[in-house]
């Protein structure tokens, strides 16, 4: 599988998906999840270079990602894929072990970053049941355990509705939060559905 | 959507142009964008730093100068400054001697600095944050992320501003500047939304005849949705909000009464009347106001009540002369 390709389709699909992000998020936060993840997506593709291994190009995506987005998904997304990447280290390859290592450390970098924990409706509830599933469905294959994250990704981001939120922006409105679909967690379906397109074409 | 702007995307760039052609006392550049004082870096001056999304003009642009904030850093409009600017603010204003970052209390904006200060690190220079958050429509931090810092950020830039070109220590300019957050209180009413430029439309719905009170700075929602009220009902369930967190009795306050960027002086000025009768009224002393846009939310109708309880240090800071184009007087 190539990595690359991975940031290259996310970036598409937020570019396709950006006014829907932003409308997300100016129901519950400030309104610019789309257009912020755009901008730093769109930079990160462009700093991509194909001749590196995956664990730089991850790397790489990271800190551009930190570097041009602002607001709280770029050091977040960003914190994510610096965190893949190192777990990948020198490595080559991408396979499924590898990628399951990669995909736990990106959780945990946010989880530490947001010091958000699963229930405060955020981007943490789609992010953990995908990688729960992915690790679930390691052993049968790349292609079928990135399904089976973006399947988890999807059921995590819709059960975000019913959650009042207690981190970001969101967690000022209070009981006024609940019935929405978090930003973040939306995001975060793109991710994991531009993994499973990509693993799929391999 | 109604906007005074040439093209959405260019709107924050195209304000900094405007910034730099109107206030030759400031260095815009353009392609980190960041706002300097002409004169800084100064040897062995802390340097003060804030930064934040655009859209709350003259915060924090408008506070760079004599006195008061040596660089700051706009973000897009309510997005927070990228780590890169801010270090590039730092390292322009780095003299030696420490710089300090003021930082609002929003989850984006404490990311991106946290980032910067770590940048900053390895490169030697010392940075201390101070992280504000004023804002008591924000209750229980275990639900939240925490109170939001707001008009505070005011307060905290000017009284901190003084001390550093006073040439205090970068340790007693982060004090103080912890001293103004911890003492002082904010409390913000809509009556419109406001309407970021790249969204297109107003940020939230609110009824011809309703109110958000416990609003943000960055046109979210706030706590509670009623019918609109009278002016001095407004700004006494604002002042309640605050005394009941900070109680006021028996203390010199420094008042602000700030526009939230689509409400008339006048209506302000009526806003402060009731605001300085409420105060006196429940035993304060007002010895230091403001009233006007200083924290804005785009186009946003309504105001926010800032109190800071002075002790006569901070008075005496707060009285520095100050040259910045949103705020000047004694120079």
């Amino acid at each position: 599988m190539d990595v690359r390709q991975w940031i290259v389709r996310f970036s598409e699909l937020v570019t396709a998906d950006a006014s829907r992000l932003t409308r997300l998020d100016s129901d519950i936060g400030d309104g610019d999840h789309g257009t912020n993840l755009d901008r730093g997506l769109r930079a990160a593709v462009a700093a991509l270079d194909s001749d590196l291994p995956p664990g730089k190009v991850l790397m790489t995506a990271g800190r551009t990602l930190v570097s041009k987005t602002g607001g709280a998904s770029g050091p977040l997304y960003g914190t994510a894929l610096r965190r893949a990447g190192k777990a990948f280290g020198d490595a080559t390859e991408v396979d499924a072990a590898g990628l399951g290592a990669a995909l736990r450390a990106a959780l945990e970098g946010i989880k530490e970053l947001g010091k958000a924990e699963e229930g405060d409706k955020t981007m943490v509830d789609a992010l953990t049941p995908a990688v729960a599933a992915y690790e679930g469905a390691a052993g049968e294959g790349l292609a079928a355990a990135t399904r089976a994250a973006l399947d988890g990704a999807e059921k995590g981001a819709e059960a975000t509705v019913a959650l009042q939120a207690r981190k970001g922006r969101a967690s000022y409105l209070g009981p006024r939060s609940v019935g929405h679909l978090d930003p973040g967690a939306a995001s975060t379906v793109l991710l994991f559905r531009a993994l499973a397109d990509v693993a799929g074409r391999s | 959507m109604k906007k005074l702007i040439d093209a959405v995307d260019d709107v924050v760039l195209d304000a900094l142009r405007g910034m730099a052609a109107a206030h030759p006392s400031l260095r815009v550049d353009l392609d980190q964008r960041i706002i300097v004082r002409a004169d800084a870096p100064r040897t062995g001056k802390v340097g003060l730093i804030s930064g934040g999304g655009s859209g709350h003009e003259p915060l924090h642009g408008g506070f760079v100068g004599y006195g008061m904030l040596d660089a700051a850093c706009p973000g897009e409009v309510f997005t927070s400054p990228v780590p890169d600017q801010i270090l590039a603010a730092t390292t322009a204003v780095s003299g030696g001697a420490g710089v300090v970052h003021i930082v609002k209390n929003y989850t984006g904006d404490v990311l991106n600095f946290q980032m910067a200060a770590e940048l900053a690190d390895d490169e030697d220079i010392e940075v201390i944050p101070v992280v504000i958050d004023d804002d008591v429509a924000v209750q229980d931090s275990t639900f939240t992320a925490g109170r939001r810092g707001t008009g505070a950020t005011v307060f905290v830039e000017k009284i901190a501003g003084a001390l550093a070109e006073a040439d205090g220590a970068v340790a007693d300019v982060a004090a103080v500047a912890t001293e103004v957050n911890e003492r002082s209180r904010s409390f913000g009413v809509a009556l419109t939304a406001c309407t970021v430029p790249a969204a297109g439309r107003p940020t939230f719905e609110l009824g011809e005849d309703e109110i958000e009170l416990g609003i943000g700075i960055h046109g979210e929602p706030g706590r509670e949705r009623t019918k609109l009220r009278t002016a001095t009902e407004i700004v006494d369930f604002s002042l309640s909000a605050i005394n009941d967190d900070m109680p006021l009795s028996g203390s010199d306050v420094l008042v602000m009464v700030n526009g939230m960027g689509g409400t008339p002086l006048m209506e302000l000025y009526g806003a402060y009347a009731a605001a300085d009768k409420w105060l006196t009224g429940h035993g304060a002393t007002v010895s230091r106001r403001l009233v006007g846009n200083y924290v804005t939310s785009l186009d946003m109708a309504g105001c926010m009540i800032s109190v800071c309880r002075l002790t006569p240090r901070l008075a005496e800071l707060w009285d520095a002369p100050v040259e910045t184009p949103g705020l000047r007087w004694g120079r």
